[in-house]
């Protein structure tokens, strides 16, 4: 490890460990600052560790993610928390006084990830990493190439009368089931906040009838039904009954660019609707995607990526907007209604699954952080707090990347 | 340093049910003649932790060889600053994949302890490499991005020099008639005065920055820490030392006079955006042909782009553009502007922007396909469209036409940095990026192939100018960050902190320049005499120039062609011909991981591999195949990224280069007599762990069918 001097003084605290918490977290420290992140999560990544590839060059979130996590093995002047909240945020630039809340793990450090634990549990959980597609034992590991690779037991999920077998099956002492929550007092001089985004609740949907009409999911449940270590390791096949798909129908703007729902456009949602056709197309050469949008929004250099997929004669766009979507008669396909705007009025299709394309809903529009400005649900720099990512704008991982690293920057302020 | 090695064997995490654990102590010991030897239950707890504290501490062991889990894991427990320390995996690679207690695992865990002695045996702790550097910073354009990066670099207390090409800086706000709102909500007013001359007066007035106007960069020498930059100044030139660069040089508009099916050139009233954002300027929107007032402005959207014929890409802010302009149109209650485009592209926040436009009953917009403008007869233009929401045909009046012309980037044109590097003098492979200075990778945005030059704004991406200000703030990052590293004589990124550099042995130099063209970096540039000589600042140590070297004169303190020689030459041969032994050399970003997870989900691997890991597939070394072959190995699989356009390597070009390096070993093979099949190279993602063990198969069997190295037996 080089001599690389410290300034105490510039100890940032980023709050998010997804990807523009990382990339902000990382820049920070290897530029010269004791850097803390805290985490919600039992493991870092955030919601690119839940996506099956990035847009244009369908390649694995984990490349990315997995030269970070290196780059934080090996600094030393990065430390982090999972399970933890900020509880509250006093004093101002150059000097905040921050108590994050860590929830108990009931899993320590001895955790080598041998499985032991969850083989030996008899309790079972909707596995929420998998927007409920499958579930996982009580006790689990968040999912196979989680770091920290430390399993984490969700105790709302234990039976009643559970015989702790999780705790008997360990053999190296790591589980504590009387962990209690911990408070962690941190002095710091700024704050990037990274708390980026939810998906937008497809249930407030009401014309789209999500929840109501079988194998119709959103474009999140899309990505973990396409991924290798996803609840069908990667086979497009549609919930109700396993089917493979054959035919596909995507919602654009599914509750984005509309008044009574999300206002401003998601900016991804295109774009990943587009990835995901590629995702079924590759996997069954005879099936057929329709796209139902208002504008097709791939600016720059991502043009071309909309080029590939018009290319295929067997992806058809349609300029309207979807007015209903309900199940068929006497089967499990799904019927999607819409405007052909640029044709022949209303029209009607027949698909094996449809996905809403739902939005990203800024973290800040269901739970503020202590400390941190709200615009409208959108995270607003402020002081010494700089905000980066989808927490703050709509954005696409390689935007939000130039953020965090922008923040970075602001965050550690003068040097010299 | 004077290396005592210490080996740490642990029997933890049914290491101990499955293989002989104080067999390979005893190889250790023995064998390898390594001085402490230890095994323990479990050394990432607390005691087995402070037993091996406890050796550094009071026996002088500084070279730590710890035979257990996974590098990638247990980071915390295993730190020991000051040691070299190898992390051996025989939990991933001898138990978790394979059957236990059979002789396959126990000759796997005994191959990889003793090659992982060889390798710290072999090894060295780096020491920085020391120069004199300079810490100033170099923003090349004097535009709005180059402004805010110079800003941004200034205050953070470090010394700026800024270039712009013009007699002012401000670049294109300077055209500007208004903006759109700046603070990120786009709501009333929609459109906003421009005061670039507050960021200007900030620029030329801050006590860090040097400005120099009217002035190109004519020279960059040398390397990131170290930079000559030679710039001229109205036939005069001065040179100044910095360390890193800005990119921040912008852009120009797209040529309109290849768009005369839509008019330009052939009718005055047929102007680009610039020109009709410098029309606006003028008070009143005043038709070019006859002076009198536009009423009818038609905006053609996409105009000469997302076109094959002309730029294939979208130029991101030209829909929010028109949609100021149509707004400025209304600044006259009377005119009417009309939006024809293709996609409304206004994503984000922007689409509160183009709301609230909407909402003006004078702005009307429609989707269609533009074919051509032509004269309507009476002084007016028809713009002529299909498959519009009007019907499959339709003519569309307007007094004034403008077409959204878009974004060429600077270094479409010219290099601008003029590196005087042997590569050439502009960042390599732009094509990639239709001309931009971008990136290819999501995750690391200002990763060019030349370290320490950074690039921001239009000039690496198209984009608005609020964009283009956090853009610089990055750069502004990643400069300062990179002058940091190279003071102290580490790398930068994907190798961040690493101590280690090439070190040629220049005696066998044969100038052969292999190393010089493959290196992805441009490290390498020649002398007079056409012999090679590295500029350190600008290696990423990712090691092609090793793999690269016929007489292998390239190596690293930790890490060189020899080590992994021996390694290999360490790896047992099973006696019985039917078993093969076959070596995967597997780079460590992706390939590994990819088999650590494979090892996690406790998938079989067939006994007959050992994996080696190198820092990138690039370094792979063709006398390894030599070596490997003379030993008896029966064959090499080499594990990599995917290569071509969309190229994942970390590196840029290490695994396609493995892979064209693997072509001409087809002599070696041939002079071996051997069959080719016996050298392959797989490109494996790090999500493809499931294919792995079916990869790996498929290349033993074909290995079984090919029969065992007929060298074996010597």
């Amino acid at each position: 490890m080089p001599d690389v001097s410290i300034d105490e003084a510039k100890h940032v605290l980023v709050i998010g460990g997804g990807f523009s918490g990382l990339t902000a977290a990382i820049d920070a420290a290897e530029t010269g600052a004791h850097v803390t992140i805290v985490e919600k999560n039992p493991f870092l990544g955030g919601r690119v560790a839940q996506l099956n590839k990035y847009f244009p060059k369908l390649c694995p979130p984990v490349c990315g993610l997995e030269l970070n996590f290196r780059r934080i093995r090996e600094n030393p002047n990065i430390d982090f928390y999972t399970m933890a909240e900020v509880q509250s945020v006093s004093g101002g630039p150059g000097n905040y006084k921050v108590a994050v809340k860590v929830n108990p793990r009931y899993v320590n450090d001895h955790c080598v990830a041998c499985n032991a634990c969850a083989e030996a549990c008899p309790s079972e959980r909707s596995n929420e990493f998998n927007f409920g597609m499958d579930t996982t034992k009580a006790a689990f590991l968040p999912f196979n190439q989680a770091f920290p690779q430390k399993y984490v037991i969700d105790v709302a999920a234990c039976k009643g009368d559970c015989m702790k077998a999780c705790r008997d099956a360990c053999k190296y002492d790591a589980i504590n089931l009387d962990m209690k929550a911990e408070t962690v007092s941190l002095s710091v001089g700024s704050i990037v906040v990274a708390t980026g985004w939810n998906p937008y609740e497809a249930k407030k949907l009401e014309i789209l009838n999500y929840g109501k009409v079988k194998n119709v999911i959103t474009n999140m449940m899309m990505e973990r039904l396409s991924a290798p270590n996803g609840p069908t390791k990667g086979s497009i096949v549609r919930p109700s009954d396993g089917k493979p798909v054959q035919s596909i129908a995507f919602v654009q703007c599914a509750g984005s660019r509309d008044e009574n729902h999300l206002a401003f456009c998601s900016y991804i949602c295109c774009m990943a609707s587009l990835k995901q056709t590629l995702y079924l197309r590759e996997q069954n050469a005879d099936s057929k995607a329709t796209v139902y949008y208002i504008d097709i929004r791939t600016p720059g250099k991502y043009e071309k990526f909309y080029w590939k997929v018009k290319e295929d004669p067997n992806v058809t766009f349609i300029k309207g907007k979807v007015a209903n979507i309900f199940q068929a008669e006497g089967s499990d396909d799904v019927v999607v209604e819409a405007e052909d705007i640029l044709g022949a009025g209303k029209i009607r299709a027949t698909f094996d699954m449809v996905v809403l394309a739902t939005g990203m809903e800024p973290a800040g529009a269901s739970a503020k952080v202590p400390g941190v400005n709200y615009q409208e649900g959108f995270a607003v720099s402020g002081g010494g707090v700089y905000a980066a990512g989808c927490t703050k704008n709509p954005m696409d991982v390689a935007k939000s990347v130039q953020d965090a690293t922008g923040a970075a920057h602001k965050a550690l302020g003068q040097r010299r | 340093m004077e290396k005592k090695i210490g080996l740490y064997v642990c029997s933890g995490c049914s290491i101990g049910e499955s293989i002989n654990v104080e067999k390979l102590a005893t190889i250790g010991k023995n064998a390898m003649k390594v001085p402490v030897v230890k095994t323990h239950a479990a050394f990432c707890g607390k005691e087995g932790v402070e037993l091996i504290k406890n050796d550094v501490a009071t026996e002088g062991v500084n070279t730590l060889v710890i035979a257990a889990c996974s590098p990638r894991v247990k980071f915390e427990e295993f730190d020991f600053p000051g040691c070299i320390v190898e992390r051996v995996p025989v939990r991933e690679l001898a138990v978790w994949t394979q059957v236990p207690q059979s002789k396959d695992a126990q000759m796997a865990a005994e191959d990889y302890t003793r090659m992982g002695v060889t390798k710290v045996q072999k090894g060295a702790l780096p020491e920085p490499y020391q120069m004199e550097t300079s810490k100033d910073i170099l923003v090349i354009g004097g535009g709005v991005t180059g402004m805010t990066a110079a800003l941004e670099v200034a205050n953070a207390g470090y010394q700026v020099y800024l270039v712009e090409k013009e007699a002012q800086l401000g670049g294109f706000m300077n055209k500007l008639y208004k903006q759109i709102p700046t603070d990120g909500m786009y709501r009333k007013p929609l459109i906003v005065d421009v005061d670039i001359s507050k960021k200007v007066k900030d620029v030329e007035s801050h006590k860090n920055i040097k400005v120099f106007k009217s002035s190109k960069v004519e020279k960059t020498e040398g390397m990131p820490g170290a930079l000559d930059i030679t710039i001229s100044t109205n036939g005069s030139s001065e040179t100044v030392k910095a360390g890193a660069v800005i990119l921040a040089a912008g852009w120009r508009p797209y040529d309109a006079t290849k768009l005369e099916h839509l008019g330009y050139g052939k009718f005055k009233d047929v102007v680009t955006n610039v020109e009709f954002e410098e029309l606006s300027r003028k008070g009143k929107i005043l038709r070019p042909s006859d002076g009198k007032e536009a009423k009818k402005v038609a905006f053609i959207q996409c105009a000469g782009q997302r076109d094959p014929n002309h730029l294939p890409y979208c130029s991101a802010m030209c829909c929010a553009t028109s949609l100021k302009q149509a707004l400025y149109v209304r600044q006259n209650p009377d005119a009417t502007a009309m939006i024809l485009y293709k996609d409304i592209r206004t994503p984000g926040r922007l689409e509160y922007y183009y709301k609230e436009a909407q909402n003006d009953p004078g702005v009307m917009l429609t989707k269609g396909d533009v074919t051509a403008v032509n004269d309507a007869g009476s002084g007016n233009l028809y713009v002529e469209m299909e498959n519009s929401l009007f019907g499959p045909t339709a003519k569309v009046e307007a007094d004034l036409v403008v077409l959204a012309t878009g974004i060429v980037p600077v270094t479409a044109d010219e290099p601008v940095l003029n590196l005087q590097y042997r590569q050439g003098p502009g960042l390599p492979d732009l094509d990639l990026f239709n001309g931009f200075a971008d990136s290819n990778f999501i995750c690391f945005q200002y990763e060019t192939r030349r370290t320490g030059i950074y690039a921001a704004g239009a000039v690496r991406q198209p984009m608005n100018t609020t964009e283009a200000q956090e853009d610089a703030a990055g750069a502004a990052l990643k400069a300062i960050q990179s002058v940091e590293h190279v003071a102290k004589g580490v790398a930068v990124h994907p190798r961040a902190w690493d101590l280690t550099f090439p070190d040629p042995f220049m005696t066998k130099c044969t100038a052969c320049k292999r190393c010089t063209e493959e290196c992805p970096f441009g490290a390498i540039d020649e002398d007079e005499k056409g012999t090679p000589f590295y500029k350190i600042g600008r290696c990423r140590r990712c090691g092609t120039c090793m793999g690269a070297c016929p007489e292998r004169i390239v190596s690293f303190k930790d890490f060189h062609v020899d080590m992994i020689g021996s390694m290999l030459k360490g790896v047992s041969v099973p006696s019985e011909e039917e078993q093969p032994r076959i070596i995967v050399l597997a780079c460590e970003n992706d390939a590994y991981p990819a088999v650590d997870t494979a090892a996690y989900n406790k998938q079989q691997i067939d006994p007959a591999v050992r994996f080696i890991q190198l820092r990138c597939m690039g370094s792979t070394n063709l006398v390894w195949i030599a070596d490997a072959f003379s030993r008896g190995i029966d064959g090499m699989l080499l594990l990599g990224c995917k290569y071509g356009e969309n190229y994942q390597c970390h590196f840029a070009k290490g695994s396609e280069l493995a892979s064209y390096r693997l072509g001409k070993v087809q002599e070696t093979l041939d002079r071996l007599m051997l069959e080719a099949d016996r050298v392959q190279m797989f490109q494996l993602a790090i999500d493809e762990y499931d294919k792995l063990p079916t990869m790996i198969k498929g290349f033993v069997d074909r290995v079984k069918q090919i029969g065992p190295n007929p060298y074996r037996t010597f």
